[in-house]
């Protein structure tokens, strides 16, 4: 039997009304018009994993932690939770301090809205800070303190599920590794379950169990890490694995990627990446690829890409 | 050489006393070649670029140094002077493109005024070397994006346009500031590459200031690596990754992610930050982080020393 699931997402969308104001669409007689941000997304997590969805600015991927988390209704499409508690750590540590607040006091919010106790000082000893720091205010510390603090405000409310939306993208490579690492000891230590957006390949390739990749809304692949860095299916998951900066000087050649994601205002028919990809043809100019076997391409469906050859940015 | 910097020293006065932002920094750069500069946040880099430009806000000032553009002192120009050098033979491209561009005018019209404040060409001639810019810089049909609006235009488009305007007098010297941190990472290859082949073609010294060691691997010859203030460590960018000589550049080449087949090791750390400007320590400002510090790192301040084919400020390097 599989291992039960905390989370599951079934085909999940959600719309933004994106119309004129009410005045300038009665003047000008201009329709309402709406932006599918999510798109019939699905996936389930697994108790004590880390899930990562990657993808480029624009993908929904902050659209789907949002949707986890409740903070937006989906539109169509449920989402299902069976953990005890979840708590979101948000990408900037600047905005999501209240800077009038102690630090004392931003931690043991949760304590005081759940009516539970907990030492404050034992949460801060826990993320790395000194308990004498819960005197201060946020501007007193760096980004990377400042995360921590964010983290500690996360596990005051005791949760098994953590919805991590960029939480290192705003921050120094070294105070980058730092936080990675407390996070997965943590995980460890708690038994914690994840769910991280982020867009670098590098740090989910790192922290992930299982990555699932987002273009325009859906996911198009869904992946064990080393299964997907090592045999990328999706045409996009290539092209992004290409892409990334290649830090060891291999010498590889690199193709250049053509193009840039569509407007979502005038999605393209057919498959959305259809106008960047090299495998392109009819059929996916006009149908949209169902999700077969955790990877949405008709190239994969029929075989027309070549899975053997790999490109140069796996491993 | 295109650009020298020589014990450059940028200094704030506070009320706390003068904060020295950067301090004894030395580096020159070749016509065609990159030199990437990399480093966290404060570390000094931005204010490099910055002093080459003339453009530190006061109260901040170059304390001491000199900067030359191909043999000429240009860090004493009187104020007039040094604009008409910035745009006719420094280009500059900052990290948001949004900020560069006049969201008022087209990019045409902010094209062609920029060639003709600084080239003696007719309007026509200008429009012509406009479009030609923007074909170089690969912006598809610029006919009929010509007279679009910068909102008109995506992040990867508009960075683009903002790489023409800095090349539209042919400069010898370009500095980019974080121009790739903005964008997703498939635009982000597409500039790299752009600005790659600019110098390759056309001779112009790229001064590219990044914190992503990524980009200047893939983007850059030498690299210059920054520490509060300091250059810590300046050599071949594939001696610099492969064998770093300085432990801040090992430690931040350790912490940086790498796609690898075994996951969850853990990545290697720093301890600690970068300290603040006021508080930076005597001798050497990594050593109360060092894993490899000696008793000297407290008291002396190291100068670069060579070490293989690059030059690190650590004493380990010293001849003994």
């Amino acid at each position: 039997m599989p291992p039960p699931s905390l989370l599951s997402l079934s085909r999940v969308s959600r719309d933004f009304d994106v119309s004129a104001p009410w005045l300038n669409r009665v003047i000008e007689r201009g329709p309402r018009r709406s932006l599918r941000a999510v798109d019939e997304v699905s996936f389930e997590v697994v108790g004590g994993e880390t899930l990562a969805l990657v993808g480029e600015s624009g993908c929904g991927k902050s659209t789907v932690a949002r949707l986890i988390v409740g903070l937006y209704g989906p539109t169509s499409g449920r989402v299902e939770f069976r953990g005890r508690r979840m708590q979101m750590i948000f990408q900037d540590p600047y905005a999501s301090l209240n800077p009038r607040w102690r630090v004392k006091d931003i931690v043991a919010e949760p304590l005081r809205i759940l009516n539970t106790r907990k030492d404050v000082s034992e949460l801060l000893v826990q993320v790395g800070l000194s308990p004498d720091d819960g005197e201060k205010y946020p501007h007193e510390f760096s980004g990377g303190q400042r995360q921590r603090i964010s983290i500690a405000r996360a596990l005051a409310g005791e949760p098994d599920f953590v919805v991590c939306d960029e939480p290192t993208s705003a921050l120094d490579v070294s105070v980058q590794a730092q936080i990675l690492n407390l996070m997965s000891e943590l995980q460890q230590r708690l038994r914690l379950t994840y769910v991280f957006i982020s867009h670098n390949l590098a740090v989910v390739s790192q922290i992930a169990d299982r990555v699932g990749v987002m273009y325009f809304g859906r996911v198009v692949e869904l992946a064990p890490t080393a299964q997907l860095f090592a045999r990328p299916r999706h045409p996009y998951t290539r092209m992004l694995l290409d892409a990334v900066p290649d830090l060891a000087m291999s010498g590889k050649p690199r193709t250049p990627i053509a193009g840039e994601v569509p407007n979502p205002l005038a999605p393209p028919p057919g498959c959305a990446f259809h106008p960047r990809c090299p495998h392109a043809n009819e059929r996916c100019r006009r149908e949209r690829p169902q999700v077969i076997d955790n990877v949405a391409c008709h190239a994969v469906e029929e075989r027309r890409i070549n899975l053997a050859a790999q490109p140069q940015g796996g491993f | 050489m295109i650009l020298e910097i020589e014990n450059l020293r940028v200094e704030f006065p506070s009320r706390r006393g003068t904060l020295v932002a950067v301090d004894d920094v030395s580096f020159a750069i070749a016509p065609g070649e990159v030199l990437g500069m990399v480093g966290e946040s404060g570390a000094g880099k931005t204010l490099s670029g910055l002093a080459v430009i003339g453009l530190i806000e006061p109260p901040g000032r170059i304390a001491a140094g000199e900067v030359r553009l191909e043999g000429r002192r240009i860090d004493n120009l009187p104020h007039e002077e040094m604009r008409k050098l910035r745009g006719r033979r420094i280009g500059v491209v900052f990290q948001d493109p949004l900020t560069s561009l006049n969201p008022l005018y087209t990019i045409g019209a902010q094209l062609e005024e920029t060639i003709l404040t600084h080239l003696p060409l007719s309007r026509t001639q200008a429009r012509a070397r406009a479009l030609a810019l923007l074909r170089e810089v690969g912006i598809p049909a610029p006919e009929s994006r010509f007279e679009h609006y910068p909102h008109q235009f995506s992040g990867g488009m508009r960075q683009r346009v903002v790489i023409a305007l800095a090349l539209a007098a042919e400069p010898s010297l370009l500095i980019a500031d974080e121009p790739t941190t903005a964008l997703d990472v498939s635009i982000q290859a597409q500039i790299i590459a752009l600005l790659k082949r600019l110098a390759r073609e056309r001779g112009t010294a790229v001064l590219l200031i990044t914190h992503d060691m990524g980009v200047i691997a893939e983007t850059a010859q030498r690299v210059a690596v920054m520490y509060a203030g300091r250059l810590v460590e300046l050599g071949p960018v594939r001696d610099v990754i492969h064998s770093p000589r300085h432990p801040y550049t090992a430690g931040l080449m350790g912490s940086i992610p790498k796609i690898t087949p075994q996951r969850n090791r853990r990545l290697a750390q720093i301890e600690g930050a970068m300290p603040r400007l006021n508080a930076i320590p005597p001798g050497c400002p990594f050593n109360p982080r060092c894993p490899r510090r000696f008793e000297r790192c407290a008291v002396e301040r190291p100068e670069l020393l060579p070490a293989g084919a690059s030059a690190a400020a650590c004493w380990l390097h010293a001849a003994s």
